[in-house]
């Protein structure tokens, strides 16, 4: 609780001001919605509703809904100096943001299952601080069980990338 | 006793060597998804449903609720052993149960809280057998009109719980947006596609629940750092039957929670809510109210006795209206509609063999699970034991595979990425996830009922009190829905601060 409480530091963003910025997008959303639907027709045909009605009601309470959200974060001041997220814990987020988002690209150039045993000896080496030899056994073995899951037992497709060439499957 | 009938019919359906094997490979699945931090019942239930498109529906539906169940066995587990709730629903079984690990009692705790949690299953269980079919034989009646304001109440009961009204409305509103998305059902025109061919068949529920609650937990997880500090637990036959020797005396506590947590698994109230309700009515009504939280066996039944009646109570709607009652409910339901059963009353009617071969597997699978958990504890424990830098990449790869394997897109991988860290921000700020997945089910249905019920009265909203059933329904929604307001207005009035 303590940690919580401290003031911000300088530079993180406040949890106050991370529920504004989401409220706002919401309401972006809301705005987006709105138009959209309109612009399809929101309101009564000869048979009935219009295809856009449901949708732009939808789009208007969620900008209702999170403008109140927004301004009640704006008038109270609880939370104010409570931090979203400190530096160290945000850090740690972006050590598996990143590299899964790196690794989701991979996936697209290499197929799941080399960037599969790819991100995870990564993970561990880095992460874990694993010797070779742990690191070797767990992310092949992980991705054998994985192909004999999917491809031999399902019988699901998935991307084999240019594993496939030596596969020849 | 018709439903006996249907009953045993179901019970040879769900006996075949074949079914009770995928009980056993669910329940283990389900706990060591439940075990696993940034896996939980939806999660694991929206990365495994693609494998089963091309299964019969009741083996899939019997191995798919039974990680539903063994996800719920297992939130005892890390909260005993570890102190840390595995799942919301058990963070009230940390009260009682870490403090008896500490004092060595950690089997006693076990085997309390799975009997608990296997007594209120069966509770539930047998409402299920009895009141479900005369709840879809009612429902069978109803009209567009009704089955709109039985959607309404729905989703105006979820407004009421958690912490803020308005971010329960946001929730399930973002849900509405996204089952918008992709081609209108009823007229075929293009919503919110912005021109992407991609969009057309609109965005999948598994995709955004597997990035929501994967993804997004697992960047929750990383933030706790995660060093787990584990009690042994000691489980033998001895320690089982001295604990059952105990139970009976606390018979009233389970019965108390048993109810509690059917009521709010029926009700949208959810197994977090019953946990804590079943955890505070004990320790109110106990002799040994006051010892409760220094570790006492009944502090770790009530609560367990309760989360596992509502989870599996939260079954009940979604057999006989097709309205689930909790997230995991929702997914199983969308399976539902994977496997091209259609939702609803009419599952009792049309798909006997489906809806009693799911209900009797209930009262297997819960048996099945209690020995499964109770012989199995010290390697479900060992799992947690494994550095997280170990378990994080591994999951990360599994929901990757199961984003993928549902329509075999590279997009979706990405929108799962995407939802991820929409589910990381909107948790770290207190949206309750629960409402979106719900509505991203519910919503295509919900809103086609409406257009129904509007093109029948001509646009007249009337319609909704056009009768004594559906007029009552319709009511008891927007109570529902004005009900936080109309607390706190009375808690203004009355000079009281809103602790709501």
């Amino acid at each position: 609780m303590r940690l919580k409480q401290r003031r911000a530091q300088r530079g993180a963003i406040t949890r106050n001001a991370m529920e504004v910025i989401t409220a706002i997008v919401i309401f972006a959303l809301g705005v987006v919605m709105m138009v959209d639907n309109f612009k399809i027709g929101a309101g009564w045909a000869s048979d009935g509703p219009e295809s856009g009605y449901f949708p732009f009601r939808i789009g208007a309470i969620l900008c209702i809904a999170s403008f109140s959200v927004a301004l009640r974060s704006f008038m109270s001041a609880q939370g104010k100096g409570e931090e979203f997220v400190s530096r160290e814990k945000f850090r740690l987020v972006l050590a598996v943001l990143v590299p899964t988002a790196v690794y989701v690209l991979g996936i697209q150039f290499l197929g799941i299952y080399i960037a599969s045993t790819l991100f995870i000896a990564a993970f561990m080496r880095v992460m874990d601080k694993s010797s070779w030899l742990k690191t070797t056994l767990v992310s092949v073995s992980v991705n054998a069980v994985l192909f004999w899951m999917f491809e031999i037992q399902f019988k699901v497709p998935l991307p084999q990338g240019p594993l496939k060439v030596l596969l020849g499957t | 006793m018709d439903e006996l009938n249907s009953l045993f019919q179901g019970f040879s359906v769900a006996m075949t060597w074949y079914n009770l094997g995928m009980m056993m490979i669910g329940i283990v699945l389900g706990v060591v998804i439940g075990v696993l931090p940034g896996l939980g019942g939806p999660n694991g239930v929206a990365i495994l449903l693609p494998l089963t498109f091309t299964m019969a529906p009741t083996s899939a539906i019997i191995m798919l609720s039974c990680i539903y169940w063994g996800s719920l066995f297992a939130g005892a587990i890390t909260s005993v052993l570890f102190n840390i709730p595995g799942e919301t629903h058990s963070v009230a079984t940390t009260f009682d149960g870490y403090p008896l690990a500490q004092q060595g009692r950690a089997g006693e705790a076990l085997t309390a809280s799975f009997t608990g949690s296997f007594l209120g299953a069966f509770v539930s269980v047998l409402l299920i057998t009895f009141l479900a079919p005369m709840v879809a034989r009612f429902a069978l009646k109803f009209g567009p009109p009704e089955l709109f304001a039985v959607f309404l109440l729905t989703f105006c009961s979820f407004v009421g719980t958690g912490k803020d009204p308005f971010k329960n409305v946001i929730s399930m509103m973002l849900g509405f947006g996204l089952a918008a998305i992709g081609m209108d059902s009823v007229s075929g025109e293009l919503r919110m596609t912005f021109g992407l061919s991609d969009l057309l068949r609109g965005i999948e529920f598994l995709i955004v629940v597997i990035g929501l609650f994967g993804i997004g937990e697992i960047l929750l997880s990383m933030e706790e750092g995660l060093a787990f500090e584990g009690k042994h637990a000691n489980i033998n036959a001895k320690v089982v039957w001295q604990t059952w020797k105990q139970l009976p005396k606390y018979w009233l506590t389970i019965l108390r929670s048993a109810i509690i947590g059917c009521w709010m698994g029926i009700t949208p109230g959810g197994a977090t809510a019953a946990s804590f309700m079943g955890y505070g009515i004990a320790k109110k009504f106990s002799k040994n109210g006051d010892k409760f939280g220094t570790g006492q066996l009944e502090g770790v039944i009530a609560p367990e006795t309760a989360a596992h009646a509502s989870g599996t109570a939260a079954l009940l709607p979604m057999l006989a209206l097709g309205i689930p009652g909790s997230a995991t409910a929702a997914v199983l339901l969308g399976g539902l509609m994977v496997w091209g059963l259609q939702p609803g009353p009419m599952l009792f009617v049309e798909q006997k063999e489906f809806v009693w071969g799911l209900i009797a597997s209930m009262y297997l699978s819960n048996i099945v699970g209690l020995v499964i958990v109770l012989s199995t504890v010290p390697l479900f424990a060992a799992i947690l034991r494994i550095p997280f830098a170990i378990i994080a990449p591994v999951i990360v790869v599994v929901c990757a595979i199961g984003a993928f394997t549902v329509h075999g897109v590279m997009l979706d991988v990405w929108f799962m990425l995407l939802f991820g860290i929409i589910g990381y921000v909107l948790k770290k700020l207190d949206y309750p996830l629960a409402p979106m997945v719900l509505s991203l089910v519910l919503g295509d249905r919900a809103e086609a009922s409406f257009r129904q019920t509007m093109m029948g009265s001509r646009g007249d909203l009337g319609i909704f009190w056009s009768n004594p059933l559906v007029g009552s329904i319709t009511t008891l929604a927007l109570i529902m829905l004005f009900w936080p307001a109309l607390s706190f207005i009375r808690d203004k009035l009355r000079g009281q601060p809103n602790l709501a």
